[in-house]
């Protein structure tokens, strides 16, 4: 065998690796879907089905139990609004320390991603009863509020990498002509780094829509993400894989969709710094 | 500055859309468990609504785990999001001794004597009813008649664990997946815990001794542990230890198991048709008993319950006066039909003979709730409350552990001497802390 043949070969097997751990990640996807089509007899069914009568039933039924427009709406609004939170608060953090490192600036870096290893029942009672007298439980702004705060970490990460590969030279160069520092970073870091602040944002929507510990803890009737409303479809005593099916295969919808749109710049952003 | 200017526009539009939480006057919330009658009764809120113009009923809807800790945590800080909460037997009496529930006083018309006297002393604490029962349960057995009758074998009442055993090995065909019997083996002290607290009463265990040390090292559970393992492993469907009421109502429905105890509230589903393969092969007895029947078929009721943070206790106590009331039954009765009605409440339901030709199993279950007492559940002498649990703030922490313990055995990870080695210490500690002794 050449070595060409050898090099086929192993591309061959490449794609057929690739390909099987894509349909590993898919199939529960695959499988949600196709149970919120049936009905619970069917779903519950030893051998599972793949062949059935499919039906809308659980559609109509979540439809009429509960206000879908309602939980989508939060979704999108704690979503946006943690995001943009988060963006504002990283992008001039992100920009002291890229471009005016200190000894600490790394050590701060890795606290920071650190408090991300804090689990969060751990902070659960503090932040309930801070919301508590403030008059914010359940309310959009206790959701975009902590939303930002567990993103920040992660954005603040990506972003000052991003930020450190902008050559120093060209501020210097801005600052030789005199600009702000607000002109220098809205002006020359932000139109420079525009793809790694998308595709950080696009992340952070992803994590914050599928956020459910401090939507289902903090909100009750009126904030309620579309994760609430998920775990409000599981039942201690009887059958809900179809109907829950359908209301995560719904929950789960917009945001796939979305990160369908922005495929492109969601992969820059998780693959960056990964070959420099 | 164009990019500046287009996030802080997003920022803009996204902060619009948040609003404060405003207080409507009359707008009561409920937080409740996705349960087949909750959901019912959630369908059926706009009568209540129509019937008392000015109040709104909001519904919050949480798994049975994240609306303890939920009620929980909103009862201890006085959070008042919760108007009407659902809660269980347990939460009751250990709730209204610390004044966080309001107490319930009702009119002639509710008819208080109706509730089943079971159901009213496991909800009151010093004689003061703190919850108002929903639905209530009790466990029984649920067996195939048909594969028994080709078994040659009946299931009387309260059959001997033996007996049990025999009718399982009978039932059991491991090459066509037939397993003889189905039971809870998912740690938690309301899942595997409920069932093998029930089995332990009947085999003379009891959870504490007169002087609260723990009594989970007696032979009494020994025999009991011992006997639950090598019976589903025997005759139980593999994977036992991850199962619990829902993936056994699953197996039965699909044909699978012969025999399942569990609460009665599941022999409304199992005799479902469009639920269930094997609707109409279904029978029912009560629990098995080993040397006493006392404490061997368990007793609970999801209740709703008005905290006594609430500032809307008026039309909270409205809408749980409605909502346990016998004309809410007939409500239920009339737009779904009798076998759809929340049981295991009042005797009024029982005696319906409407509802007695709809449902197969009234008999069975009235005679396991009425049989069921939670002052008297065990062969000696205690000082808890609770046929399945130990009403004392305690129990939720040492029920799980111990629950980990039996699951552990029932996995084969640990034997069962060491399960119940390990059990005996996690509660001696706890109940030490907790100083009891």
């Amino acid at each position: 065998m050449t070595d060409k043949q050898i090099l086929e070969w192993k591309n061959r097997f490449a794609v057929i690796g690739a390909w099987l751990v894509a349909i590993l990640f898919f199939f529960p996807i695959f499988w949600m879907v196709l149970t919120s089509f049936k009905t619970e007899l069917q779903a519950i069914a030893i051998p599972p089905l793949l062949v059935f009568e499919p039906t809308l039933d659980n559609y109509t039924l979540i439809q009429e139990r509960t206000d879908y427009t309602q939980y989508a709406w939060s979704s999108v609004v704690t979503s946006l609004g943690g995001t943009a939170l988060a963006m504002l608060i990283a992008i001039p953090s992100a920009y002291a320390m890229a471009f005016s490192p200190t000894r600490r600036t790394k050590d701060i870096l890795l606290w920071m991603l650190s408090t991300k290893m804090l689990p969060a029942v751990g902070v659960l009672l503090p932040i309930y009863l801070l919301s508590q007298k403030l008059g914010l439980l359940d309310t959009k702004i206790v959701l975009v509020v902590i939303y930002a705060l567990i993103n920040l970490p992660i954005i603040m990460m990506i972003l000052f990498n991003y930020f450190r590969e902008i050559p120093k030279e060209i501020l210097e160069a801005s600052r030789m002509d005199g600009t702000s520092t607000w002109n220098e970073i809205t002006q020359i870091v932000m139109p420079l780094a525009w793809g790694g602040i998308a595709s950080t944002a696009l992340l952070s929507v992803v994590l914050c829509w599928n956020e459910a510990f401090w939507a289902i803890n903090l909100t009750s009737s009126e904030a309620g993400t579309l994760a609430a409303l998920v775990a409000s479809f599981s039942s201690p005593e009887g059958l809900f894989w179809s109907k829950l099916s359908a209301v995560a295969t719904l929950a789960c919808a917009p945001i796939v969709v979305f990160g369908w749109l922005c495929q492109k710049q969601l992969v820059q952003g998780l693959t960056f710094g990964a070959v420099k | 500055m164009k990019y500046l200017r287009t996030t802080a526009l997003g920022m803009m539009l996204s902060m619009s859309a948040i609003s404060f939480k405003v207080a409507v006057a009359d707008e009561i919330t409920i937080a409740t468990v996705n349960n087949g009658h909750m959901i019912e009764m959630q369908k059926l809120t706009p009568k209540f609504e129509e019937a008392n113009p000015g109040i709104t009923v909001k519904w919050v809807t949480l798994d049975e785990g994240t609306l303890r800790s939920r009620v929980t945590t909103d009862i201890t800080t006085k959070g008042g999001q919760f108007d009407v909460m659902t809660i269980g037997m347990y939460e009751a009496p250990i709730w209204g001794s610390r004044d966080w529930l309001e107490p319930l006083e009702f009119g002639a018309e509710y008819d208080v004597d109706d509730i089943l006297p079971a159901m009213r002393d496991g909800l009151s604490h010093d004689g003061k009813l703190y919850a108002a029962p929903f639905y209530g349960e009790s466990s029984m057995i649920m067996y195939r008649k048909d594969l028994l009758d080709a078994a040659g074998m009946t299931m009387p009442d309260n059959p001997s664990w033996g007996h049990v055993k025999d009718a399982a090995a009978a039932m059991t065909d491991r090459d066509a997946g037939q397993y003889g019997i189905c039971l809870r083996g998912k740690p938690g002290w309301g899942d595997n815990m409920a069932f093998l607290t029930t089995m332990a009463n009947s085999f003379g265990g009891k959870w504490f001794n007169e002087d609260w040390t723990p009594d989970l090292d007696s032979p009494a559970w020994n025999h009991a542990v011992n006997f639950y393992v090598d019976l589903l492993t025997a005759y139980g469907p593999p994977g036992s230890a991850g199962n619990s009421f829902n993936e056994i109502l699953a197996l039965m429905n699909e044909g699978k198991c012969g025999m399942w105890i569990d609460a009665t509230i599941a022999a409304s589903f199992v005799t479902n048709p469009s639920q269930s393969k094997v609707a109409d092969k279904m029978a029912f007895a009560q629990s098995p008993q080993a040397i006493t029947t006392r404490g061997a078929n368990w007793l609970w009721a999801w209740a709703l319950a008005v905290p006594s943070g609430t500032q809307k206790k008026a039309d909270a106590m409205k809408f749980m006066e409605w909502a346990t009331s016998k004309e809410y039954i007939e409500l239920v009765a009339e737009t779904n039909g009798w076998a759809a009605v929340p049981t295991g409440t009042r005797q009024s339901t029982y005696d319906n003979p409407k509802f007695k030709e709809a449902a197969t199993f009234d008999e069975a279950e009235l005679k396991a709730i009425l049989s069921a007492d939670p002052s008297n559940s065990t062969q000696d002498k205690t000082p808890y409350i609770g046929v399945q649990f130990a009403a004392i703030p305690e129990f939720q922490a040492i029920g799980t552990a111990v629950g980990q313990q039996m699951t552990a055995a029932l996995a084969g990870d640990i034997s069962v001497e060491e399960a119940l080695e390990n059990a005996q210490a996690a509660a001696d500690r706890e109940m030490r802390k907790a100083g009891y002794y």
